[in-house]
């Protein structure tokens, strides 16, 4: 109790008693309401995270089948699959990339994840803005058809970075697309106003930001920089259309304009974009390498504070794509600086989550296997992310291969790795249901190894000079693209072995308990699944939740409910298994 | 020690290729020692500090000022480190020596162009002195493109309204490929070329050879003539000559067929269409075919026309 007593002058005694979590919930967010027409109006954080895995499990899909396309196309020099010409496979990598990034990376893990645990996290019934969460994921939806149907429809084959000019020549899809980007940006605003808000407000009782679990420290970043970077993308938009409709020349040559302009807002949005897409996943690790080390996390605040710093940093960055592109060479030159700069928190992050490790009692369960499979293939995409940094050796490396397996490293192997702990973590908590450990561990395996066998030799092909977005290849890097379309086809069966056990485990799988890995953190302190509003009781916290070396009583605290259903701040009853709490008030 | 250089990267050809290599090998090699460091510690831990019982109790460790401040320093000492080094070869990448051969680019959909100071003008070949700083200057007609040679370590991207350039010093003689790494639509991938590497003798006499538009080597045959012209004008990036569907109709079979045109009518394949086609190829355009290839007035003699029209004529 030593922690809440610190934590300032303006305490205030609350009554607390212990609630011991019920095993299963007979009542439960998932069956308190039945129908489609109930989740498609629900209200519920948890549900709104489960419609949003649908939504972004299915884009995943479609980008995969693409990105498989795709490598078919490339397992020999010049055309190989009969029905796909040059303007077929350049619309094909502008989908898949386009799809993967707006569609899938951007949302995962802050709308389903982060929506599904942490209010609860927090200790709160749900965001602080419900009608608004449910409407985020609505025009999600509509964005995310809407942007496919225009790059179907209008044949966009620019690329998912959409460069001017040569963007300007496919008519008026581009436009048209920009919005669609444009309306899933918006749904990420709102989602991130919503968390910021119920961060902000709605921690339980002495939850303190020195107490904030690290997964909400990520979100939070994470929605800083949503907040902050996607209304570029609007500004992009209407210049877009000022140009085109107007005839204001901003962008396209021919008008006076400059097309390397263009680069600049494009990336001052995507760059951050990146780090929308990684800093969440840092907030899975985190959680993860503690409750499979039964640790306390070390270097609780390097971890929270070098997230808000990566997201800072990350702001001041966006040149480093464009050192090429004929911009000054000092601004090229503050730009590698600063890019290295934001190598530093990044990797106080990764020694911090070793030292975790160090001395902890770990168990290799499934959750854990994708963290290990994250530190390695997150070193090498951020290590080589050091060497794109270093300009004199970017100008060889831009454009080729060696950036294409360098950012899917950092991606795949960090993001997605990273949601499929996330995914395997919380899972019992979803759906109160285990999958087949082995089954899981096995499709680890062949994820990391079909992901290695797939952009490995992209790092050696892209260095000998293999360029980007190319139909045709010179006869000498057929070797190397062969492997890797070999490694794509492993990477996919892993991908379906998950589906596989995950489904079945739905319905056959053996039941969770309220806390399967034994953790300290609130979510795990309520049934499996979880009940429709969460707590019975307004939770109270007095320890962090990575304080391991205290008993799991000490993690199930309420405030005590008078009879008229409102909390009792000052109730002069004691109960006899009462624990007397300074809260912070 | 060359570990990574010789594995990963194309035979280093210009003088900014050597000092690129050193830099490439050294932020290599650290990183190669820094992930076995950590996979190791990974490795130790899983190992040594695995779960033996579910009531296993751990020390409460909650920071170390220390360690963060060692782990923060060192990475960074180490990083300015690289950024300087990187910085210094990439000054020399940006200046250009004065007194550096000047040659302009223009990049178009999907080809490159280059005019030498003394009027000579090639698609597709860039030809160049070895040992001599060369400098390009270029620009764009349509989209954005990047010149890249691999062998050089040099990417510069060519932009519409503007000019950029970028500069080399080969150091040996032979041939090296030209990509194009910036998007640009359909034929992208088939946006190559190559350099073309002399000595400075012969550097010369091909540059003398070539003012003003080249003449028959004597000891080719107008139509072997034609074959090589057809490559260095970068003809063959949209007409094949076995039938196939490029961005311009094949020429397999063409000379003295009847052509369906865009407007309707029909015409017959003989050498004053197909010069028409060469120099304006708007004028009369084939049925199903865009009008996107460039006219070639100004950039091929009459007695090169001849050559490729006596080339298209073989191709039965």
């Amino acid at each position: 109790m030593a922690t809440a007593e610190a934590s300032s002058g303006s305490t205030k005694k609350l009554q607390v008693r212990r609630y011991k979590p019920e095993e299963r919930a007979e009542k439960n967010y998932l069956n308190a309401e039945k129908g489609i027409w109930s989740w498609l109006t629900t209200l519920d954080h948890k549900r709104i995270g489960l419609l949003y895995l649908a939504g972004i499990s299915l884009f995943f899909a479609v980008g995969g089948i693409l990105a498989l396309l795709v490598r078919m196309e490339l397992w020999t020099p010049g055309p190989t699959l009969g029905f796909l010409t040059a303007d077929g496979y350049n619309q094909l990598f502008t989908l898949h990339g386009a799809i993967m990034i707006f569609l899938f990376l951007v949302p995962s893990v802050p709308a389903v994840l982060g929506n599904f645990v942490m209010p609860i996290q927090i200790g709160a019934k749900d965001v602080a803005f419900p009608r608004l969460n449910l409407m985020s994921w609505y025009l999600y939806m509509a964005g995310a058809l809407g942007t496919i149907y225009v790059i179907i429809a209008g044949g966009i084959d620019t690329g998912w970075t959409f460069y001017t000019p040569y963007s300007s020549s496919t008519g008026g899809a581009v436009t048209a697309m920009t919005f669609g980007v444009f309306i899933i940006g918006f749904s990420s605003i709102l989602t991130g106003v919503n968390f910021i808000t119920t961060i902000h407000k709605m921690r339980a009782p002495g939850l303190t930001w020195g107490k904030l679990p690290l997964f909400c420290w990520g979100l939070y970043a994470t929605s800083i920089i949503q907040i902050l970077a996607t209304p570029v993308l609007a500004i992009t938009l209407l210049l877009v259309g000022m140009e085109r409709i107007l005839g204001i020349g901003i962008f396209d040559p021919a008008l006076g304009g400059d097309p390397v302009l263009y680069q600049h807002f494009f990336w001052f949005y995507s760059h951050p974009a990146v780090y929308i897409m990684i800093v969440p996943g840092f907030g899975i690790v985190s959680e993860v390498v503690s409750t499979f080390s039964k640790k306390t996390v070390f270097g609780y605040w390097a971890i929270a504070l070098s997230s808000l710093a990566i997201a800072f940093i990350g702001f001041l960055v966006w040149g480093h794509h464009m050192f090429t592109s004929g911009q000054a060479s000092l601004a090229s030159t503050v730009f590698s600086f600063l890019t290295f700069l934001v190598g530093i928190p990044t990797g106080i992050k990764m020694f911090n989550w070793l030292a975790t490790m160090h001395k902890g009692s770990i168990a290799l369960k499934t959750p854990l296997l994708y963290v290990l499979g994250f530190f390695f293939l997150f070193l090498i995409g951020g290590l080589t992310g050091i060497v794109l940094a270093t300009i004199a050796l970017d100008i060889h490396l831009h454009d080729t291969y060696y950036v294409v397996a360098h950012f899917h490293f950092v991606m795949v192997g960090g993001m997605v790795m990273a949601l499929l702990a996330g995914l395997h973590y919380w899972w019992p908590k979803m759906f109160g249901k285990m999958y087949n450990e082995t089954l899981a561990k096995i499709a680890a395996g062949l994820i990391l190894l079909g992901f290695n066998v797939t952009f490995l030799p992209q790092f050696v092909m892209g260095a000998q000079g293999m360029p980007r977005r190319y139909y045709n290849y010179l006869e000498q890097f057929t070797y190397y693209h062969q492997v890797s379309t070999v490694g794509a086809f492993i990477l996919g069966a892993g991908f379906l072995l998950v589906l596989g056990y995950l489904v079945h485990s739905l319905f056959r799988g053996k039941k969770a308990g309220a806390n399967p890995w034994g953790s300290r953190a609130m979510e795990w302190q309520i049934a499996s699944p979880a009940p429709p509003h969460n707590f019975e009781h307004t939770p109270v916290v007095i320890h962090g939740p990575y304080d391991y070396h205290r008993p799991m009583e000490d993690f199930q605290l309420g405030l005590i409910q008078s009879e008229n259903g409102h909390s009792e701040h000052q109730g002069a009853e004691i109960a006899s298994d009462t624990d007397e709490v300074k809260a912070e008030e | 020690m060359d570990l990574f250089k010789d594995l990963l990267l194309p035979p280093a050809k210009s003088t900014i290729a050597n000092s690129h290599d050193q830099l490439f090998e050294f932020v290599h090699m650290s990183s190669l020692i820094l992930t076995i460091g950590i996979l190791a510690a990974i490795i130790y831990f899983i190992i040594k500090y695995r779960r033996k019982s579910e009531n296993e109790v751990t020390p409460v460790i909650t920071h170390n000022n220390a360690l963060e401040i060692t782990w923060s320093v060192i990475p960074l000492v180490l990083v300015l480190f690289i950024f300087g080094w990187g910085f210094q070869i990439f000054l020399n990448m940006t200046s250009p020596p004065d007194d550096a051969y000047e040659i302009q680019v223009t990049a178009q959909k999907w080809l490159w162009r280059f005019q030498y100071e003394n009027g000579a003008s090639t698609t597709g070949e860039l030809h160049v002195p070895v040992d001599r700083p060369v400098r390009l200057v270029m620009s764009s007609n349509d989209v954005i493109h990047s010149f890249f040679v691999p062998d050089f370590r040099v990417k510069q991207d060519v932009v519409p309204g503007r000019y950029t350039s970028a500069w080399f010093n080969a150091t040996e003689t032979g041939e090296s490929t030209i990509f194009c790494t910036e998007y640009c639509g359909t034929d992208h991938s088939n946006m190559t070329g190559s350099v073309i590497v002399h000595n400075e003798q012969d550097f010369e006499t091909w540059l003398a050879e070539n003012a003003g538009g080249a003449s028959k080597p004597s000891d080719l045959a107008p139509a072997e003539w034609g074959e090589q012209l057809v490559k260095q004008n970068a003809c063959n990036t949209c007409h094949s000559i076995d039938g196939t569907e490029m961005v311009g109709p094949s020429w397999q079979g063409k000379f003295g067929s009847e052509e369906p045109l865009a407007d309707g009518s029909t015409v017959t394949v003989d050498e004053n269409y197909l010069r028409e086609s060469i120099l304006q190829p708007g004028a009369q355009l084939v049925e199903g075919y865009d009008n996107v290839m460039p006219p070639y007035q100004g950039q091929l003699s009459d007695e090169q026309i001849n050559a490729i029209i006596e080339y298209i004529k073989t191709l039965k």
